[in-house]
């Protein structure tokens, strides 16, 4: 028996105790001050919101404060269309970059799964390896090639396949090649993980029962990554939903995804409270897809045991 | 008999790998280029890293940055590993569930809410923002990441050492400093290093924690970004790329002398 394992040392107080307590502070508390501005309405002045909870006014002050709440935040989220718009559109290009981030890493997973033992390692970690340099940097380096005299209408032009320059920066297009580039790695890992434990003698057995290559990969490869297809998935998908970085330097600014729609409130409007309850509603919507992920974590890293 | 893999499965993999750093490569090839039009050729040169050197702004948001990771990092690393005991060694206590969801949840967080709440966070204690509170907010979201990898280095642990060095006498503390922390010693430097380029890396947090004076290097590279693409950014970006590769290579290497000294040793069955 350990120290942290035996109940009432102080090892096990501290080594439990001192995460406890830094997540609690920095995580569950701000999540509920989110919780209560989104609450609240805004006002002109230093914080920019109201109510303030008033302690030294003991109970009457805490009757004033809940009296004063409102739902005025999420009315507005509802009823201006902006709003519901930059929610459909995050979720839209979350999944429409999901599966084309599925197409695009099974095979390179897959790929990986049946090189040679002693070079899976080292492929893995080349793709593991730009996840390690910044992701600013890998999306910068995309308008360098993008922007109109960039190098991809540079060799285009050469090579007589358009005669104008288009414009692929601020577009779509834009958008889900900056996605599929940056969360490349997030799914091929996952994948390649099931199929690498996948028993190659099952598809030799169903090749030898007649069954043809395509079909084999359907009854068979495919059952067996499904676990790995379903993390990626969803390691992918949720982030997406709020991503900030790669809509706002490449995309287009006439649509704007859900979190460029709560940095422009916080920052450029300056209302905490619309961008509180935007903040809310967002994880509302992510929290199914978050709560799946945690099983699936919690259950691999018990298997393993 | 295992099938070698066919001309589909290598195609695949290397265009894969072809497209993960064609556009690394163009970023750092074009660092060298002498013309000020990034898409004009206009021959090999130092230009871009010597006007670095006059670029205060930037280097002091480089530093500013070095140090938010250095602490943020150490933080992390030290949060991280005691969680990961936690979740490992301490079977059930109260609150075991809220403390896995508080672990798992900021890693697929958007960016947006973390920065949002934590911002509100500093606001409602009456903190001045600047660079500790963005290192606070670092510290919390990539202890997150260096508990999953110490936790998985622990999943297959021989927990029996332990007990040996408890049995023989050792305090809890000497069993811990001179058994595990060495074991899972590996997981905890991966757990550091990733703390370290995921707070060099971060925009969006930064850019609700900060203050005054603590601009970080992202917040300045993306304001320069906005405004068109810059040469300097070309290099300032290629010199971190080296320095993580740099780093990454390094823990790679100690790591994998460090497991097979452990190797060795056991072999010969030498005291630890």
């Amino acid at each position: 028996m350990s120290a942290i394992s035996e109940k009432g040392t102080w090892a096990r107080r501290l080594t439990i105790g001192l995460p406890y307590l830094w997540l609690v502070v920095f995580f569950l508390v701000p999540f509920l001050i989110v919780l209560r501005l989104s609450f609240s309405q805004t006002a002109l002045a230093q914080p920019p919101y109201l109510p303030l909870l008033d302690l030294a006014a003991g109970w009457e002050g805490l009757q004033d404060f809940v009296a004063a709440l409102t739902l005025d935040g999420y009315r507005l989220l509802f009823s201006d269309s902006i709003y519901i718009a930059s929610y459909l559109r995050s979720l839209q290009i979350a999944a429409f970059s999901t599966v084309m981030l599925l197409i695009l890493a099974f095979p390179i997973a897959y790929g990986i799964a049946r090189a040679p033992r002693r070079w899976q390692p080292l492929l893995v970690t080349a793709v593991i390896l730009p996840f390690w340099t910044a992701f600013l940097i890998r999306v910068y380096a995309w308008i360098t090639i993008l922007q109109r005299d960039g190098l991809l209408n540079e060799v285009l032009m050469m090579t007589g396949l358009v005669s104008e320059p288009p414009a692929w920066l601020a577009t779509d297009t834009a958008v889900y090649l900056g996605m599929v580039y940056s969360y490349l790695p997030f799914m091929v890992l996952p994948i390649y993980a099931t199929l690498e434990k996948m028993d190659e003698s099952l598809i030799e057995a169903a090749a030898d029962l007649g069954c043809p290559p395509w079909k084999a990969f359907w009854t068979v490869t495919l059952p067996i990554a499904l676990p790995g297809v379903f993390a990626g998935a969803l390691l992918c998908f949720i982030p997406i939903v709020g991503e900030f970085v790669i809509p706002d330097l490449l995309g287009s600014s006439d649509t704007l995804m859900i979190g460029q729609t709560l940095w422009t409130e916080f920052f450029s409007n300056k209302d905490w409270p619309v961008a509180s309850a935007l903040a809310i509603v967002l994880l509302c919507v992510l929290l199914v897809p978050i709560v799946i992920y945690q099983n699936l974590q919690t259950r691999a890293i018990e298997e393993r045991r | 008999m295992r099938k070698s893999p066919s001309a589909f499965n290598m195609v695949a993999v290397a265009l894969g790998l072809a497209f993960l750093y064609l556009p690394i490569a163009i970023l750092i090839i074009y660092s060298f280029n002498d013309s000020r039009l990034v898409p004009v050729w206009g021959g090999l040169s130092l230009r871009w890293y010597r006007e670095l050197l006059q670029n205060e702004a930037l280097l002091d948001a480089a530093w500013v940055s070095l140090r938010l990771a250095l602490v943020s990092a150490t933080g992390a690393a030290i949060l991280g590993t005691l969680a990961a005991l936690a979740l490992a060694r301490a079977g059930r206590f109260r609150g075991r569930l809220p403390f896995s969801v508080m672990i798992y949840a900021p890693l697929v967080m958007p960016e947006v809410i973390i920065g949002l709440s934590l911002l509100l966070l500093f606001v409602v204690a009456d903190l001045d923002r600047g660079f500790w509170t963005t290192a606070m907010a670092h510290t919390t979201l990539t202890m997150c990441f260096v508990t999953v990898i110490v936790q998985s280095r622990l999943a297959d642990f021989d927990w029996s050492l332990e007990e040996a060095a408890m049995d023989l006498g050792a305090t809890p503390l000497r069993t811990f400093l001179s058994i595990t922390l060495p074991l899972i010693s590996p997981a905890v430097i991966a757990g550091w290093l990733l703390a370290f380029t995921l707070s060099l890396d971060d925009l969006v947090i930064a850019s609700f924690t900060t203050g005054p004076g603590a601009t970080t290097l992202p917040i300045r590279i993306y304001s320069d970004v906005r405004l068109g693409v810059k040469p300097e950014i070309n290099a300032i970006c290629t010199l971190m790329i080296g320095a993580v590769a740099v780093l990454v290579i390094v823990a790679s290497l100690l790591s994998k002398r460090y497991s097979m000294s452990q190797e060795h040793k056991g072999a010969l069955g030498a005291p630890m």
